[in-house]
């Protein structure tokens, strides 16, 4: 994968599959302190502590089709290698967050890369967990709560046409917005 | 500065989508699954996913519900995406690329034809 936005998606598969029905994705982009942050915050199944410690290891997985897990090994490995980190803490029962940091400036960090996408992607696809997304550039920070937007459409499908397109526009533009307002 | 779109575009949005949907009456539920394991996601999936909601809202798809699955032990042929439409068989389609998800939609679910070379037997 080689976009962060690609590994920020998988992440939070793991809380779709936990049966989450909260899950906040949380990405902080802060210059001021050289920080690439994402976050995933769900309160779905859960693991007890054994478990969470051993999800890093690439031959943990909850599946069922294969007995290897790729995605959280490959993520902590990216975030190592630009002197960052990826911790896990999770309670059955309550729920898991995964915090994933690295250096902004690193050489080797993977762009950010299409978080609209990712963002829209979730959402459409997964109608009945609540999505909360909260994007901060520096100190502008942009959030997106999908419980009024699912309130408003009443009735109709997140992926009929006209809803799709204002959905984009406004996770784009709220993180276009966010940017911005720190060029000048 | 661009202006964020708001709750109220999103009324407007709703409102139009209501009478395009008046207008056409829907042929059955129609339903779009791309696989989303890491396999997927790492083979392209996203792109196929951005691809197929792209063609819905340029070519104004009505009645599609498109959702996603974890990975079915068929890694080796993601990115893989399933079609149902109404009470048909599920058809099931591999190695589809963003150009091939255009094609399932616009062929298979606007025109009931089955894609035939992209088809997994299953």
């Amino acid at each position: 994968m080689r976009e962060l936005s690609l590994h920020l998606l998988d992440i939070a598969e793991n809380s779709i599959s936990a049966k989450a029905k909260d899950i906040t994705i949380e990405v902080i982009e802060d210059l001021r302190i050289d920080l690439l942050q994402l976050s995933v915050h769900d309160n779905g199944y859960g693991m007890p502590p054994e478990m969470a410690a051993k999800v890093v290891d690439p031959f943990v997985t909850t599946r069922t089709t294969r007995k290897v897990g790729l995605g959280i090994p490959l993520l902590k490995e990216a975030a190592e290698m630009c002197n960052g980190s990826l911790e896990l803490t999770s309670e059955v029962g309550i729920g898991t967050n995964i915090v994933v940091k690295f250096q902004y400036s690193h050489i080797d960090r993977m762009p950010l890369g299409d978080i609209t996408t990712t963002l829209l992607h979730l959402l459409v696809a997964n109608p009945s967990v609540h999505w909360i997304y909260k994007y901060r550039f520096n100190e502008n920070e942009f959030v997106f709560d999908d419980e009024p937007v699912k309130a408003e459409i009443e009735g109709l499908p997140l992926s009929d046409p006209s809803i799709l397109n204002c959905l984009r526009e406004m996770l784009q533009s709220g993180i276009d917005d966010a940017r911005a307002s720190n060029v000048s | 500065m661009s202006t964020i779109k708001s709750l109220e575009d999103l009324k407007k949005a709703r409102e139009e989508a209501l009478k395009k949907r008046d207008l056409k009456a829907s042929s059955g539920t129609v339903q779009v699954i791309v696989g989303m394991g890491t396999c997927g996601i790492a083979a392209g999936a996203r792109d196929t996913m951005k691809s197929i909601l792209d063609t819905i809202e340029k070519d104004s798809i009505n009645g599609i519900i498109v959702t996603q699955t974890g990975c079915i032990g068929l890694c080796e042929k993601e990115p893989i995406v399933q079609v149902v439409i109404g009470e048909a068989a599920k058809v099931t389609y591999g190695k589809v690329t963003p150009d091939v998800a255009k094609k399932i939609l616009l062929e298979h679910v606007g025109n009931g034809k089955v894609v035939t070379d992209h088809v997994l037997n299953i």
